[in-house]
């Protein structure tokens, strides 16, 4: 009787927001959405200082960010102060985590692994380590960046820890690695200021749009985003391998 | 009717019965497993929606790293208190 209920509650409540949205014009139809009206279009033209002009791929050179992606030049342009804010955030995080379950310097005896998965993760372990390095790389130019690769190579990590008891990342490097990309992180945006007056502003030379050196200091930026949040979530799944600590 | 719009239709079908599974399912193992394909079938759709970027976020935050710290949290608990 009470999962009726909830059901049909839930019933009503989809029905009133779906009508909401759809008599209000709330949401355009599909491929209607009148981009040149509104902020998103000058993002995707990658001009909002100037007028906006045609972008074609491969040809044009000297725009406001340079990178093919639209996501990437929001997320590390625009809004890059914000994507500080995101690595700040998974790196609270992964300290909560090791302040919790990382007071042990044992680790937790893991069952052995299969015979399947030993050899397949022998197979995948290489592509998906170098599909996490493209994705990292090519972040300005093909979906994904920083943040996806980086995550994409901790659970490469991931599987090795899973296929191989003995196996144990090596922390005390990844946690250099994860302070140094950060500093470097905040060093890029400091130099911005002295260059051209705000904070991670993009002073290099931005190249032609959909080449891999194009788009200025976004690769490089995503590159260190990568190291970062990668060595975060290595350290995250290192601490929940961990034995539990003896507290009295 | 072109082939994008069944694959959507079954897309969100899978989404509404995996989220229903997840909620009913008694034993905690199976909500994991359901979470993470609930996460893989949702990656499909945000592809049919023209947005890879966060489809390759869904996929490896949401299926693969989520169900990890889920199952290790689960795997790491003890039985507290008094055995009766």
């Amino acid at each position: 009787m009470k999962n009726i209920l909830a059901l049909l509650l839930i019933a009503v409540l989809a029905f009133l927001t779906m009508t909401y949205v759809v008599d209000n014009n709330l949401i355009p139809e599909y491929g209607e959405a009148r981009l040149d009206q509104t902020v998103s279009g000058a993002y995707v033209t990658q001009s909002v200082t100037e007028k906006n002009n045609d972008v074609s791929f491969g040809r044009s050179d000297n725009l406001e960010t340079g990178s093919a992606n639209a996501v990437t030049s929001i997320v590390l342009e625009y809004r890059a102060f914000d994507t500080l804010g995101e690595v700040t955030v998974l790196f609270i995080a992964a300290l909560g985590v090791s302040l919790l379950l990382g007071s042990s310097e044992n680790f937790a005896k893991r069952p052995k692994s299969g015979f399947i998965l030993k050899v397949g993760s022998k197979i995948i372990l290489p592509i998906v380590i170098i599909v996490g390095v493209y994705i990292i790389t090519h972040g300005h130019l093909s979906p994904g960046g920083g943040f996806q690769g980086g995550a994409m190579i901790a659970a490469a990590l991931l599987l090795m820890a899973i296929s191989d008891p003995q196996f144990i990342p090596s922390i005390k490097q990844f946690k250099l690695l994860e302070g140094l990309s950060g500093t470097i992180f905040i060093i890029l945006g400091l130099v911005g200021i002295s260059v051209s007056g705000y904070f991670l502003s993009n002073y290099m030379d931005t190249g032609i749009i959909g080449t891999l050196t194009s788009a200025g200091i976004i690769p490089i930026l995503y590159m260190f985003i990568g190291l970062k949040v990668g060595s975060e979530l290595i350290s995250i799944i290192t601490d929940f391998l961990r034995e539990e600590a003896e507290c009295d | 009717m072109d082939l994008m719009n069944y694959l959507e239709i079954v897309a969100s079908l899978l989404l509404i019965v995996f989220g229903v599974l997840i909620v009913m399912s008694k034993s905690i193992v199976k909500t994991i497993i359901y979470l993470s394909a609930l996460s893989m079938i949702a990656a499909l759709a945000y592809v049919l929606l023209k947005a890879p970027d966060v489809a390759l976020t869904e996929v490896v935050i949401g299926s693969g790293l989520i169900t990890f710290l889920f199952l290790f949290t689960y795997k790491r608990q003890k039985k507290v208190g008094d055995q009766e």
